[in-house]
């Protein structure tokens, strides 16, 4: 699992990457790896506002669909127009190619209680661990 | 090992598709010759000699493809349909016999009240004993399915509170919610507030208390809930609901698990839906219609949906003189021939038969479950009421995830049980056996599935590549989703 330096994580998987004023956000492999398949992506227009911690856009796979949340607060001013043709992109480069919007931020403090990648990594494996524990459990009745 | 079939073969082949059989020039009938002049006088460029692609066929080869492909219908009258939080169960055949009966089917919908007294009459006593089931004091039949009912109770919720000048703008729904109560909710104009379940499978008051402020207008609670598992902490809830103002909304799809045994009124409900096509046997699954009755406590009567069916004097009229109410929800009275059916299914098992209806849905849940969960993961310990939901975490360690498990129970002939559903169980396999099945059944699915959970430790690939026996093989469910062929066109030259 990778987990890129640089960029700053949500407990909701998604991640930003901070370019002066403007966020550019994605969801990370470990969210992509849980939803399998991605078959569709609603994303918000540019202009549109964002406010952090509401759900901008959902993306949908062969299993369920996921509403995507803010993890800042701005406008759109950038979307991904290749995701409509191309959801796939999202599994093979959630990182790169498979990022989501552009965000003008309103306020670069909405990045303080954002999670460093080391943080992050750290998050998701206690996340497994917890669903590994609750396994072990169940083997031993 | 790969082949094996206790149930229904579907090794069947797939029959071509109806524009690749025929041969150009052959039909089923033959047109008279042109007589007279009509032709011409309709312009040439909107005549044609030739739909392009269009299938050329004698009758006996269109009879003998649509019936086969009637043979690949999957169908409770054929086998086992497990399919979690939609009680797939059987549905008596009196019902139907019932619902055609002239004096039912041949009414005129808009036959005064006086030409269709036994009608009307009907539906109050159906009212009444649907209101008695659930412990209610009123019953609107109008909602023409669960969403719908999911609607109107909200509606009636916001009527009262805007009645006491205390609109509210909030709904609080469980993260195990069918889809719907948070749709629902969006719909009535309410603002979606989502709590998440305990470890245990179960929505705690003190989770609600941290969320229930002046601006929630309900709670809506699923009892039992998508789990299968009993919210025992239900009057606790309601309490902290009703202590600030609120209402509880009880979506009453599980009901099965309920009937005769325990009554939401009972529980603090205050307004609660029924499908009558899960619970009150119904047909379903085929497209509906369905039915989704709408209970209320008596505070809240003068908000149902009018026309309401009154009695006066020995008979029922139909009144629509409510001012507080939210009006019509549904043409006519709702779908008739639907609540006929109800009515035969609840008056021919009477409330002993409902009891023990609803007692052997728990015991066939729990009997699969314990015949199951050395081979599965539970995804909660708690016992369960109706169904029962796994997970493929065991199956995980071998790379076999649910989607394989459920593609193996094909080759093995079963119709596979609801897949990654709830959403807070990550790869879950929701089974929910029903009344109507007996122990042969369910000990033929259960020793399927328990192969399967053999095969996949032992042959992951197998599992992997499933199914082998259908139709058609593993289908792509990525690209379908993504790029759609939703219709078939000639083959461009």
């Amino acid at each position: 699992m990778e987990y890129p330096e640089g960029l700053k994580f949500t407990k909701e998987h998604e991640w930003v990457l901070v370019e002066d004023q403007v966020a550019i956000i994605g969801i990370t492999e470990y969210a992509e790896q849980e939803l399998g398949d991605v078959v569709y992506v609603e994303l918000p227009e540019v202009g549109e506002k964002i406010v952090k911690d509401d759900p901008f856009g959902a993306v949908e796979s062969v299993k369920a669909v996921s509403d995507i949340y803010a993890p800042v607060s701005g406008t759109v001013v950038e979307v991904n127009d290749t995701l409509p043709d191309s959801p796939e992109t999202i599994n093979d480069d959630p990182y790169g190619d498979g990022w989501l919007i552009k965000v003008e931020m309103t306020d670069k403090d909405d990045l303080k209680d954002l999670m460093s990648a080391e943080e992050y990594a750290e998050y998701v494996e206690q996340q497994k661990a917890e669903e590994d524990g609750e396994e072990e459990s169940e083997d031993e009745e | 090992m790969s082949e094996h079939s206790p149930g229904t073969d579907l090794r069947r082949s797939a029959p071509p598709l109806i524009f690749e059989s025929g041969s150009p020039g052959r039909s089923g009938f033959f047109w008279p010759e042109e007589k007279g002049e009509g032709g011409e006088k309709i312009p040439s460029e909107l005549l044609r000699d030739d739909i392009p692609g269009f299938p050329e066929l004698g009758e006996l080869e269109v009879l003998r493809h649509f019936t086969r492909l009637s043979h690949l219908n999957y169908a409770i009258e054929s086998q086992f349909y497990p399919l979690g939080s939609c009680t797939m169960k059987y549905n008596p055949k009196v019902n139907e016999v019932v619902a055609r009966l002239p004096g039912f089917s041949s009414l005129h919908p808009l036959a005064p009240p006086e030409l269709i007294q036994g009608a009307l009459e009907l539906l109050y006593e159906l009212e009444e004993m649907l209101a008695e089931i659930s412990g209610m004091a009123h019953v609107t039949l109008q909602p023409a399915a669960g969403a719908q009912g999911e609607l109107t109770g909200l509606m009636v919720i916001r009527a009262c509170l805007r009645e006491r000048s205390n609109p509210r703008r909030k709904i609080i729904v469980p993260d195990t919610a069918h889809g719907t109560n948070p749709a629902s909710s969006t719909l009535c104009g309410y603002e979606v507030v989502q709590i998440s379940s305990s470890n245990r499978g179960m929505v705690e008051a003190a989770k609600v208390a941290e969320v229930m402020d002046e601006e929630v207008a309900a709670l809506m609670l699923t009892n039992p809930n998508t789990l299968g598992i009993f919210e025992k902490n239900i009057q606790e809830i309601a309490e902290v609901v009703h202590k600030k103002g609120g209402l509880v909304y009880l979506d009453g799809a599980n009901l099965n698990a309920l009937m005769g045994i325990a009554k939401p009124g009972d529980m603090g409900v205050d307004v609660l839906h029924i499908n009558l096509h899960k619970t009150f046997s119904t047909p379903h699954g085929g497209g509906g219609p369905g039915a989704g009755p709408v209970g209320v406590k008596s505070f809240l009567r003068d908000f149902l949906p009018v026309p309401r069916i009154l009695k006066k004097d020995g008979s029922f009229v139909l009144r629509e003189d409510f001012a507080k109410s939210v009006g019509r929800v549904r043409s006519f009275f709702g779908n008739f021939g639907i609540l006929v059916r109800a009515y035969a299914y609840i008056i021919s098992l009477g409330s002993d038969g409902l009891e023990e209806a609803s007692r052997m849905a728990l015991l066939n849940a729990n009997y699969l479950r314990k015949k199951l969960e050395g081979a599965y993961q539970l995804a909660y310990p708690e016992p369960c009421m109706h169904e029962c939901v796994f997970t493929d975490r065991l199956q995980q360690r071998h790379g076999v995830a649910t989607l394989d498990i459920a593609k193996r129970l094909l080759d093995y002939g079963f119709h596979p049980p609801t897949i990654y559903f709830p959403l807070v169980v990550s790869g879950a396999l929701m089974i929910e056996p029903t009344e109507t099945e007996n122990r042969e059944i369910l000990d033929a699915f259960a020793d399927a599935m328990n192969s399967i959970a053999r095969e996949a430790k032992e042959h992951p690939d197998l599992v992997k590549g499933a199914p082998y026996t259908t139709p058609v093989g593993r289908l792509d469910e990525a690209r379908a989703a993504r790029k759609p062929v939703l219709r078939w066109e000639p083959a461009k030259e």
